[in-house]
């Protein structure tokens, strides 16, 4: 970097010109056309870029409804029927940042579930991991917080029960949660503020997202073997190659993204939130947006509203000091036996979650609520410290190339065919 | 006695006040009726919808709003401006402050929105013994079971099953949550004379006007689909050059 002068190659004369005082190009070339990528990668490895696609979707749809968007008890909700009716292509607009919403956290759960079975919070990724934790927390505060714009019957009862949530704390609860209203109860300094947040979280956000990127650059990629790359053999660059394979599983995901947007635009939303707020009825269920439901249900697993509180932040929490419960140094469960069958155990204990997370908290669902947050705490906080040091992990391969040459049989080393790419 | 029927219209008030899904405690299955409008190429019946323009206009607007809708909006579906200027004129709004400051009424212009029949909630409250009218403007996207829910809850009254006892001013219908409703029946064979001279079967009339009800609360529902079949097309062409690339790009390493 600091020898950017000498090193840049550029041609054009403007190019050299910037790049020798700020090597942004230089920059942009050592990160994003040569950065190494293990070979071995699957397509798993799309949805973190595929995350980074939709934040800017939602951004982009999001200034352009904030144009047509009046963040007033009396006018939101039919600001944002006159977007669907009379602003040009508003109709397009809102359901693409409705849907981009559900879209985001489903990318986002992929890629964490990628992270926990490949073992990508492992040493020496730790910080990264923890990054995109953050970045989670910041989603679901931003993703509530713009739930509640619309102003319908379950903006307005999901606001009161969440922000309700922090009135559980022993003596600075109630203060807190008129403080968080602006008032006694959720009313227009509520939804004016959360407007407000609502813009300002999502460039947080972009800011975390580009220290997740930054942290992956210094560690460099995990792979499904979870073993270090051991040189050029075991990479590509990754323009062409990711580029190319990124591109066509976005393609995918936008078709995935615009089937909800133009045939089931409303298929993930709830139909009381086409009735506006009205602090005086409260709907029979109140139910989260899909994307809460897990946490929803193990909130409501408790009888005790605090320890209901403590454990819903616990389970995120938790996620923070997972690089340190995990004991085993084995990173990818492909090397697991035993662990591998759990993972998929925790997945289909998420899905039961979100289940009865939308079903009403009473008979056999608060008693399966309990036994699958049971084994969601058991998961982290005991069989993984355990079973790191009990399981007998399979013998792991030599290097990246190794099983990738035995199977495909192409001879020829990475670094040796990649293509060199023109410069500007 | 007088007590009893304060609260029995109290009560009344509040259960029409809810939501659709509010009070079912079991979930009471809709049947699926056929709609020009469902799938991935459904499309408006401009013909259908005109027809239910005109039944909400005679049967439903004496007590629902339809605030989110304008006479303008009617050109959608298939009527000229002069039409919609016609619709419109039969209609009348209060507008002002003029210069003395009063406030007036006159015949609706096109970009007036739909007419409501009370002047604010209590009016329309008072008028249906305690009971609220809901805004129809969303009334098909705020309902589970949207149109399909509507027509059948529109011909879904019954006589109650003996153990039921109806609190006073409400109706049984097989498909309201809870089956007590303060809305009386009012679809029923040849309750309106179509324009058209299509036959105004109850079937035909609950079908027309919960067409006309999604219309309006997505009128932008056609558009969209198209939209969504150029856009997926455009898409699958994409992702088969995308592919090819990709395979070409990978060849040397697999």
């Amino acid at each position: 970097m600091a020898n950017a002068q000498a090193s840049s190659s550029y041609q054009n004369p403007v190019i050299r010109w910037i790049d020798s005082r700020l090597p942004i190009f230089t920059m942009l070339d050592h990160e994003y056309r040569g950065y190494p990528m293990p070979k071995n990668c699957n397509y798993f490895w799309s949805f973190g870029g595929m995350a980074m696609f939709v934040l800017i979707v939602m951004i982009v749809s999001g200034i352009f409804l904030s144009m047509n968007y009046t963040a007033h008890v009396d006018h939101a909700f039919t600001s944002v029927e006159r977007i669907m009716r009379d602003v040009n292509s508003g109709w397009l607009m809102r359901y693409i940042h409705m849907n981009g919403a559900s879209m985001f956290f489903i990318v986002v759960y992929i890629h964490m579930l990628r992270g926990l079975y490949y073992g990508s919070y492992k040493q020496p990724r730790e910080l990264l991991w923890m990054i995109g934790v953050v970045i989670l927390l910041l989603m679901m505060a931003t993703a509530f917080m713009g739930y509640v714009l619309p102003w319908g019957q379950m903006s307005f009862w999901g606001a009161t029960v969440i922000t309700n949530l922090f009135s559980a704390f022993p003596l600075v609860g109630d203060p807190i949660v008129t403080w968080l209203w602006g008032g006694f109860s959720v009313d227009n300094p509520t939804l004016n503020r959360f407007y407000s947040l609502h813009f300002l979280l999502p460039f947080a956000i972009l800011g975390v997202v580009v220290l997740h990127v930054a942290a992956l650059h210094i560690t460099g990629s995990n792979n499904p073997a979870g073993i270090d790359t051991k040189g050029p053999k075991d990479t590509v660059p990754f323009h062409p190659y990711m580029t190319v394979k990124d591109g066509f599983a976005f393609i995918l995901f936008v078709m995935f993204f615009a089937f909800f947007v133009f045939f089931a635009p409303n298929y993930m939303g709830h139909p009381d939130n086409y009735i506006p707020a009205d602090p005086l009825v409260t709907p029979a269920h109140i139910v989260p947006e899909w994307y809460f439901l897990p946490f929803y249900a193990i909130l409501r697993a408790v009888p005790d509203k605090l320890g209901g509180v403590l454990l819903m932040f616990g389970s995120i929490l938790i996620l923070f000091v997972l690089p340190w419960l995990d004991t085993s140094r084995v990173r990818s469960a492909k090397f697991r036996p035993i662990y591998r069958w759990f993972f998929f155990l925790l997945v289909f204990v998420m899905l039961v979650l979100g289940y009865v997370g939308a079903k009403p908290a009473e008979g056999v669902y608060v008693v399966i609520a309990r036994i699958a947050t049971a084994y969601y705490f058991f998961h982290f906080l005991i069989l993984l410290p355990v079973l790191g040091k009990i399981e007998k992990p399979l013998p792991l391969p030599r290097s990246i190339s190794e099983p990738v040459l035995k199977k495909g049989g192409g001879p020829t080393p990475a670094g040796a065919t990649a293509k060199p790419m023109e410069k500007p | 006695m007088l007590r009893a029927l304060t609260k029995a219209a109290g009560v009344a008030a509040v259960l029409a006040g809810l939501s659709a899904p509010a009070l079912g405690a079991e979930a009471i299955e809709v049947p699926d009726y056929d709609f020009s409008f469902e799938g991935i190429f459904g499309t408006y019946d401009e013909a259908s919808l005109q027809r239910g323009y005109q039944v909400y206009e005679q049967v439903c607007a004496s007590c629902h709003s339809m605030d989110l809708v304008a006479y303008r909006h009617l050109e959608w579906i298939g009527y000229s401006e002069d039409q919609v200027k016609a619709l419109a004129a039969q209609n009348t709004v209060t507008d002002g402050p003029n210069d003395q400051g009063e406030m007036f009424t006159r015949p609706a212009e096109p970009s007036d929105y739909f007419a409501a029949p009370y002047p604010n909630v209590q009016a329309a409250r008072a008028a249906n013994g305690g009971a609220y009218p809901p805004d129809l403007s969303v009334i098909a996207q705020a309902r589970a079971g949207g149109a399909d829910y509507l027509k059948a809850l529109l011909i879904g009254y019954e006589d109650p099953p003996p153990d039921v006892d109806l609190m006073a001013g409400m109706y049984y219908n097989a498909y309201f949550p809870g089956h007590q409703i303060a809305m009386p029946q009012l679809v029923y064979d040849d309750s309106v004379t179509y324009q058209d001279g299509t036959e105004a079967t109850a079937e035909q009339i609950s079908h027309d006007v919960s067409a006309f009800l999604m219309w309006a609360a997505e009128p932008h529902m056609v558009e969209r689909k198209r939209s969504g079949v150029k856009v997926m097309l455009f898409l699958v062409v994409f992702a088969g050059m995308m592919y090819a690339v990709k395979r070409k790009v990978w060849a040397d390493q697999h």
